[in-house]
Parts: structure tokens; C-alpha cells; sequence
């Protein structure tokens, strides 16, 4: 294979001339900015990429990319985005969706997807409220939220996407922040090589709807306290000057935060996204509380399987290599196969 | 000792047991050696949905109707001549369809005491007059299997298994039918394990050798070679004709074909038939659940594949909102909705024709889509066909009505010359269309198809972006604009509207009839042939089939009013009939059954006679 050519895209190019029509002043403008940015690294043609979603305030992404794109129906777009990916293994395919298309009316099509293991970088904007349609509680809203739809306070607890994602055998599990291009880009790259489901979670505020959801993880006076920023490789501390860290109690099933001082540095757990057993990344994917507190990003898990888009065509290819004839004489032979009998 | 033999020009055999009997191969294969035969066939399988219902029940029935003729037949038939019934349940939920002189081949090990009593017989009906107006030849079947198995290593319940080929054989030598490729079956079927070809090869020929020697069946019957176009033929049901319909619209169109499928009765043999045919490109994939399988057809036709979805009509509603999706994109894309009786599961291995109005109407905003049916099991091969032409040149849904009826009955197929089959082929956008030479403008319409054009990922300069959002004429931008928005719903009609098909044909031998019989789908065969015996009869009726139900041929108008009278005869409660009406304002007769199985051509006989008497 010859040395691909540098393309020299930059951010402009994946600008659409579509008028950007969020709120002003939503999360989804810095993701849009970011992403824009971040895809001329990838030196994948434009026409060779496709952005696939569903409904919501984050779906509408597809129309400002100046590539391909479908802005589908509600909660479909994995299932979508499947047929294409399977069908067109040239093509780089994401999938944008929010907390409500995601996990409430699609949950179904996103588990299979990373079951599958389908060649899909899926991006889910959790804002944790429903805004296009003005405001009901999420799947991923806090037990008690008040909205319009919950008065009271809503009485159903919320799905964590990253444990539920690792739960659905996914390949690939990240989270970062609207708000810290520098990480966002690095977990997108992170996400785009990897070969199968990438599956990111991007929390994404809603200054509208739900403003503030995540500023612990933003204010400057807390967020160090709150982040774990999780690199491969290195031990798994936080807070100013490392004060905090994750270890894996003896006896214990999971993994748990403590005071760096008080442990020995190897009981430190070192981050490895590459580990076999989704246990550790689910068990890092539980370490939030309902603060925001302990909240990793980076990339929780990482590790090799085969994707379904790659089974599916080496059966087809498989299959294909023992013709000999064309697809004509090929469809003559498969009509008159069987008992046939002929009437003079 | 010589049998008598005996000319016959048609005969109606239907094979009854338990579920676990294997009643359907056995018919099947008598099928295929009468088809060898030379014979015009038509088969009508009847089984309970139920994988293994409890054995001996009436529930647990399962029944495979063959009729085959010396001349061209169009039914099933109406009523067997002969019953093979393998229990007393067998015979009890049979025997009233039997007219009185019939034939009766009873399993006489299977009426015990508690057999009986399990389908409520107070005693045996082998023992006292009620079989009286029959010809009842009691044979132990099981006994008999097993005493001639007795040498071969086989299990005791693998002897008893093999009854089935006993049976067979028996009727195969009744109606002294070619056996080589029942023997050249059996030996695929059981290549791993030798010894049950030998033991259901021994227990086949046990059949035909009793019915050789025993005094109790002393005529042997023939039915000699039907007059059939010359060419060559296999026998084939419609779920497979309708398989080899899409692998050959992806040959003909050289586009990959991708199924998206969730296992559903009657459709799931289309997903297991194309899943065979990875060689031509055919790309299956099991959902996750109905909607995801017509996600991926549509997401695949978008992607520049001739996408498919198979399913029956619990499926179709669930893709109710996906097909809409496909109907504002205007990309390709063939449903395939193998009707069953509803609503909900209503009776899953049972036919009916009730999803024409969600077919034409079932989904939110105007939206419409193409609708086709085909009329028996071999013309779903080319219904298929006609779903992707649609499909491919109009960029639209089309919505291919089959049902239980022709998709698990069979009939021999005169099979076509590859090359007389339509051009499929098709042209993507490769070029930008705007009067600027560098804009590429996703809704502009080609002036005689009004498809837009089918610009695929991966063409450099045409990226665009679609969705479901209403689309401003020619640029496809999103459009909240009250007069475009009027302008396009109007133009989503006319697509379809406008999309030629061929006439409707009338058959009316004599000329004169004033009376119509409007058809659609699986009504062609009882329809045909009860118009056939009125014929027959010196009375004058003609015939009309739907194919096209949207749109509908242009010369429908001019043929309705042609006759006094139109009749509608359909497994539903009149759907059709009530289009016909609202678009054409004619008073039409609707004859309606909703019983799961197949109208019969005598009962359809019956009551077009007396509509011609009214006229």
C-alpha cells in the first residue's frame, strides 16, 4: 500500500453552510468547534465520512458538518448508521446522539451496536435533560429532578451510559467534557483508531434546560478535586498535587478513592484500558457520586475484538472467491438448482 | 399379482399427523416426485404455529394438501379425495373436509384407548359405522415400519420415525410416482449418519412393496403429464421464489442486496434463504428487533445498496416510522410484508389479506409509498423483481403485500431466461447538478421519474446532508416554509402517483360477461378456478387481478365500468373494496372470509352464481 496523502483539510472545510441553529451559549457549540477542528488530523477524505443521528438538540450535528450526513428519526441511528457501516467498510461512520434518543428510545439499537461491535464512533451528548422538546427528565437525570413532566420530582433512578455501555460488551468506553477541547480532541483520537464500537460520552451542558449540571467538574476551584483524568499507563491519582487516588481494597469488589497519603504507592491502581475483564472499567465507570465527585474521564476501556463490519465482510469475501462465473451464469445455475425436470 | 390400474385426470391428497410426524417433508416430497412427474401441482401446507404442540392433540394437526392434475390447475383444491391420517386427531380434524366416497389411509397403531380419548372419540371410528360413506384401509404403519427395520441399526424411536417414508412410499405406489428423487433426498438429507438412509430408504420401499402385494389396495391410479409450455421447471414455493426474486435484482442491477431481518412467521424462510447467498454479494443481517432491520435496509440503500426488509405484519407496524423516514429521503427500499391472520399474533401460520390498509395508509403524515402483490408462489419471483424496479428507478418504498397462502404454497415454476429479466441498473449521482457546476443539489428531480438523484457516500463533491426534517425543494436544506412544504407533499404523491405500471388485463373468454371478479394476491388461484367451472357451465364472468394496488393501473377506471356488476372477494373484511369504491365510486360487491386459510374455488362459485343471477 502506498503512503496515503496528506489531504491539508482543515477546520473550515468540515464547516457546512448550514446557520447554526443552537441556543446561543450551549455545550454543543464547543463540541461542534472541537470535533470541526479535531477531523482533519484523521486525513480521511470528507466524502468518505458520514455523520449519522437521531433526534434531539444534538442531532441536529449532521447538518453543519460539511460531509455526509443523516439526521434520522428518534433513538434509530445506530441501527442506521449499522446498515451503512456493514455495507460500506470504506466509510469512516459516527453516530451523534443525546441521553434521551441513546438510552431512553433507542437504548435497544445502542446495546446491540456495541454487542455487535460495529464499526460505529459513537458520540452521546448527556446534557441529562430532554431540551428540544423543552425540558422532561432524562434517562440520565438524578433521582428527585423537578421538570415539567416531574413536578414532584421524578421517581426513576437514571442509567450511568458508561457502565451500561460496558455492560452491552463494548470494545471502546470514554467520557470527556464539552468544555476541555484539549481533552475532547484527545479522547476522539483515542476513539477513531479503534478498530469495532467506540462509544464517548460527552457531557454536555444545556444552559437552557439544565444549566449547570456539571460545573463541579468545570469551576476551577473544584475540578481537580472532582476529575480523575485517566491515562494509560500511570497510577491512578487526582486533586491538587496528587492528593487523592483509586484503589482496589482487598476483599473488595470494586475500586474505591482515598487519600494518596494514607496508602502504600502500590496499592495505587495503575491505569490500564487494555484490561480483558470489563469488571475494571465498570468498576472505575462507578466511582461518581451524585456530587460529581471522583468522576474519571479519558478512556476506561480500549481493547481488541473483532468488529462486525470485518466478519461480515471476510464471510463475504469468503464466500466470493469460489466464483469462477458471472453473476448472470451464477443466477442461471442457483434458478435451476434443486429437482428440476424438463417438458419437451 | 397384477393391480388394476386406473386413469384419473386429477387427485387431492392431503397427509395429516402430529406436528412431530413430519407431514410437511412427506408432502413435500410426494410434491417433488409428481412434479418429476410431469404433473401441474398446487400445494397447500396447514400447520399450527407450535413447534412440537402436545402430541396426539387436535392443536398439535400439522397437514400438507397436494393437488396434481393432467391440465393446468390454480388451486390447492377444495377437498381431498384422499386423507392419510397418522392419528386419531389426524382424522378428526380432517374428516369434515372429506366428501363422502373418499379415501381414508388410517395409522391403526395410533388408536389406542387414550389416543382416542385425548380428541374425545367414546370408541374407535375404525371399529364402528361412522367412517360408513368412505373407503377406510386400516394400515399399521408404525408396527409394519418397525417390523421392517427390524435388521437395521437403528433405535427403536428412529424405526418409528421412519413411518412417515412407509407412508410415502405407499402413496407413491398408489400413484405410481417416480421415487429416484426421494431416495436422492434422503441421502443429502442424512449424509452424516449412513444408517438412517438405509433405514428410511428401507421403510419407503416397506410402503411401495405393501401396497404392491396387500389385497386391500387392489387399483393403482395414474395421472398422466399435464400440457405445460415446454421448457424447465421445478417446483417452488413462494417464500423462495420470492429469495430468488431479490438475488436477482441485485444481479440485475449489479447493487449488493442487503436484508434486514427479525425472525417473524411466515417470513423468516426469506432470511434463511438469502443468508445462503453470500457468493452474490447478498448481505443478511439479523436485528435486533424490527425496527433496527429496517434501519439497516434503509441505512444500507443510502449507502448504495438495494435495501430489503422481510417481516410479516407485526413487523410492518413497528417500521411504520422507519418506512416514513425512507418515503422523505426518497431513497430505495423494499418491504416485504408476508401477510398473516391478525390483529396482534393473531394466527401466525395462518393466511389472510387484512394489511392492505396499513400498507396504503399506515403511516403518520402523507406518505405514501408504492404497493405490489403477487399473485401465486412462482409469480413472487417476479413481483420481487417488480418491488426493486419500483424501488430502484423511483427512489421510493415499496411495500410487496405477499401472504401465508403463496408464500408456503408451492407450484411448478417454468423457470425464466436470466436474460429476459428487467434491467435494473441504475445510475448514481457522480457530478454536481447546480446550473453553477460546483452545487450539488440533492432534491433536484429528474423531470420524467421525479426521483432525486442518489448521490452515495464517497463521492467526492456531492456531500450533502438528508434528513427527516422537510426539505426545501431542489437544495434539500431544511425548510419550514408553508408553500414548500405543500410543494413537496404534493410531489411525494405524484411520485408515486405517477409511476407507470402495466394495464390491468381482463380474461373473458366469451366476450360477454357483465360481471367483474376484482382480485388481488393470493386470491388469484380460487378466483381463476371458480370463474373456470362457472365457464364451464355455459355462464359468462370475467376476470381482473390486481398487482399494482399503488398505484393502480391507469386503465382500472374504463375496465370497472365496463361490467354491471363488480365483485371483491377478499380474506379481509373488504379493504380493497372499500379503495374501489372511494376512488372509483363504483358500488362493488365485497365478498369477505377472514378464516385463515384460502377461499375455496366452489364456495366462490357458489356465490358469484348468485350474483350473476341478479344482474
Amino acid at each position: 500500500m502506498s503512503e496515503p496523502v496528506a489531504l491539508k483539510l482543515t477546520a473550515k472545510d468540515f464547516k457546512s453552510d448550514q446557520e447554526v441553529r443552537w441556543c446561543p451559549g450551549c455545550g454543543d457549540y464547543a463540541i461542534l468547534a472541537a470535533i470541526q477542528q479535531f477531523m482533519p488530523e484523521l486525513n480521511i477524505p470528507r466524502e468518505r465520512t458520514v455523520f449519522v443521528s437521531g433526534i434531539g438538540c444534538s442531532s441536529r450535528f449532521p447538518y453543519y458538518m460539511n460531509t455526509y450526513g443523516m439526521h434520522s428519526i428518534h433513538g434509530r441511528a445506530p441501527a442506521i448508521a449499522t446498515g451503512l457501516s456493514v455495507s460500506r467498510p470504506d466509510l469512516s461512520v459516527w453516530v451523534v446522539t443525546g441521553d434521551g434518543d441513546a438510552l431512553s428510545i433507542g437504548g435497544n439499537h445502542l446495546i446491540h451496536a456495541l454487542r455487535r461491535n460495529v464499526n460505529l464512533k459513537i458520540l452521546l451528548f448527556n446534557n441529562r435533560i430532554y431540551g428540544l422538546t423543552k425540558g422532561q427528565y432524562s434517562p440520565t437525570s438524578e433521582v428527585g429532578k423537578v421538570t415539567k413532566s416531574t413536578p414532584a420530582g421524578s421517581a426513576d433512578a437514571p442509567f450511568n451510559p458508561l457502565s451500561l455501555a460496558l455492560g452491552a460488551e463494548a470494545s471502546f468506553v470514554g467520557r470527556t467534557i464539552d468544555s476541555d477541547r484539549k481533552h475532547l480532541q484527545s479522547v476522539l483520537r483515542a476513539a477513531a483508531e479503534h478498530q469495532g464500537s467506540a462509544f464517548v460520552e460527552i457531557y454536555q451542558n444545556c444552559n437552557i434546560f439544565n444549566d449547570g449540571a456539571f460545573d463541579q467538574l468545570k469551576d476551577p476551584a473544584t475540578r481537580d478535586d472532582y476529575l480523575i483524568r485517566l491515562e494509560h499507563g500511570q497510577p491512578i491519582t487526582f486533586g491538587a498535587d496528587g492528593r487523592f487516588c483509586v484503589v482496589h481494597p482487598p476483599g473488595g469488589f470494586g475500586l474505591e478513592v482515598r487519600e494518596t497519603s494514607s496508602v502504600r504507592p502500590e496499592e495505587i491502581v495503575v491505569h490500564d484500558a487494555t484490561v480483558a475483564d470489563p469488571a475494571y472499567a465498570f468498576a472505575l465507570s462507578r466511582l461518581p457520586g451524585l456530587d460529581l465527585r471522583n468522576t474519571p474521564i479519558g478512556v476506561f476501556r480500549s481493547v481488541d475484538r473483532p468488529s462486525y463490519d470485518s466478519v461480515v465482510q471476510e464471510q463475504l469475501a469468503a464466500a466470493r472467491a469460489k466464483v469462477t462465473e458471472t453473476p448472470e451464469q451464477q443466477l442461471a445455475g442457483l434458478l435451476g438448482s434443486g429437482d428440476t425436470w424438463t417438458i419437451l | 399379482m397384477t393391480k388394476q390400474i386406473r386413469q384419473l385426470d386429477r387427485v387431492v391428497i392431503r397427509f395429516a399427523g402430529d406436528s412431530g410426524d413430519g407431514m410437511q417433508l412427506t408432502g413435500d416430497r410426494f410434491t417433488s416426485e409428481t412434479a418429476q412427474l410431469g404433473n401441474d401441482i398446487s400445494t397447500l401446507p396447514n400447520f399450527p404455529a407450535e413447534i412440537r404442540a402436545p402430541a396426539g392433540t387436535l392443536p398439535g394437526v400439522s397437514s400438507f394438501q397436494v393437488h396434481f392434475a393432467d391440465y393446468d390447475i390454480l388451486t390447492p383444491g377444495d377437498a381431498p379425495n384422499v386423507l392419510v391420517a397418522m392419528n386419531p386427531a389426524a382424522l378428526k380434524a380432517n374428516l369434515a373436509d372429506l366428501p363422502r366416497g373418499a379415501d381414508i389411509i388410517v395409522n391403526t397403531d395410533e388408536f389406542t384407548r387414550r389416543n382416542l380419548a385425548k380428541v374425545g372419540y367414546q370408541s374407535s371410528p375404525l371399529d364402528d359405522d361412522s367412517l360408513a360413506g368412505y373407503v377406510v384401509h386400516p394400515v399399521a404403519l408404525t408396527s409394519m415400519t418397525v417390523g421392517a427395520l427390524a435388521a437395521y441399526d437403528v433405535s427403536k424411536k428412529d424405526a418409528e420415525r421412519s413411518k412417515n417414508m412407509f407412508a410415502l412410499g405407499l402413496l407413491s405406489w398408489m400413484y405410481s410416482r417416480p421415487y429416484e428423487s426421494t431416495l436422492r433426498f434422503l441421502e443429502r438429507k442424512f449424509a452424516a449418519r449412513p444408517e438412517l438412509v438405509a433405514a428410511n430408504v428401507a421403510a419407503f420401499k416397506a410402503g411401495w412393496n405393501f401396497g404392491e402385494t396387500t389385497e386391500d389396495f387392489a387399483v393403482r391410479y395414474e395421472v398422466k403429464p399435464a400440457k405445460m409450455t415446454p421448457g424447465t421447471y421445478r417446483n417452488i414455493t413462494g417464500n423462495a421464489a420470492l429469495s430468488l426474486g431479490l438475488v436477482a435484482a441485485g444481479v440485475r442491477s449489479g447493487l449488493p442486496v442487503f436484508l434486514g431481518a427479525y425472525p417473524i412467521t411466515p417470513a423468516s424462510d426469506i432470511l434463511h434463504e438469502l443468508s445462503k447467498h453470500k457468493r452474490f454479494g447478498v448481505l443478511t443481517m439479523q436485528a435486533e428487533d424490527e425496527i433496527a432491520a429496517v434501519g439497516a435496509a434503509l441505512g444500507a440503500s443510502y449507502g448504495g445498496s438495494l435495501g430489503v426488509t422481510t417481516t410479516s405484519g407485526p413487523g410492518v407496524a413497528l417500521k411504520s416510522e422507519t418506512i416514513s423516514l425512507a418515503v422523505a429521503l426518497e431513497l430505495p427500499l423494499v418491504i416485504v410484508d408476508v401477510q398473516r391472520a391478525g390483529p396482534s399474533t393473531g394466527m401466525p401460520t395462518k393466511t389472510e389479506q387484512a394489511d392492505l390498509n396499513m400498507a396504503l395508509y399506515g403511516r403518520h403524515g402523507e406518505a405514501p409509498v408504492a404497493v405490489i402483490a403477487p399473485r401465486s408462489p412462482s409469480d413472487c419471483f417476479f413481483a420481487a423483481l417488480e418491488a426493486a424496479r419500483i424501488a430502484l428507478t423511483y427512489r421510493t418504498p415499496v411495500i410487496l403485500l405477499s401472504d401465508n397462502y403463496v408464500a408456503n404454497g408451492s407450484e411448478p415454476w417454468l423457470l425464466p431466461d436470466v436474460e429476459s429479466l428487467p434491467d435494473l441498473r441504475v445510475e448514481f449521482a457522480t457530478k454536481p447538478n447546480g446550473d453553477d457546476g460546483t452545487t450539488f443539489l440533492p432534491y433536484l428531480r429528474d423531470p420524467e421519474t421525479l426521483a432525486r438523484p442518489w448521490a452515495i457516500p464517497g463521492t467526492a463533491g456531492l456531500e450533502h446532508r438528508i434528513g427527516g426534517l422537510e426539505k426545501a425543494d431542489k437544495t434539500g436544506d431544511i425548510s419550514y416554509d408553508p408553500a414548500n412544504h405543500d410543494f413537496m407533499v404534493r410531489t411525494r404523491a405524484a411520485r408515486i402517483e405517477t409511476i407507470p405500471v402495466p394495464d390491468i388485463e381482463v380474461e373473458d373468454p366469451d366476450g360477454d360477461a357483465r360481471v367483474l371478479v376484482l382480485g388481488w394476491g393470493s386470491t388469484y388461484g380460487p378466483i381463476g378456478a371458480a370463474c373456470r367451472q362457472l365457464r364451464q357451465r355455459g355462464l359468462s364472468i370475467a376476470q381482473a387481478h390486481l398487482r399494482h394496488l399503488a398505484p393502480m393501473p391507469a386503465n382500472l377506471a374504463e375496465v370497472l365500468r365496463s361490467y354491471d356488476r363488480v365483485v371483491i372477494p377478499e380474506m379481509n373484511l373488504g379493504q380493497l373494496a372499500h379503495v374501489i369504491r372511494a376512488r372509483y365510486l363504483v358500488d362493488a360487491i365485497s365478498y369477505n372470509q377472514v378464516r385463515g386459510l384460502p377461499f375455496t374455488s366452489t364456495e366462490l362459485e357458489t356465490t358469484l352464481e348468485e350474483v350473476l343471477k341478479n344482474v
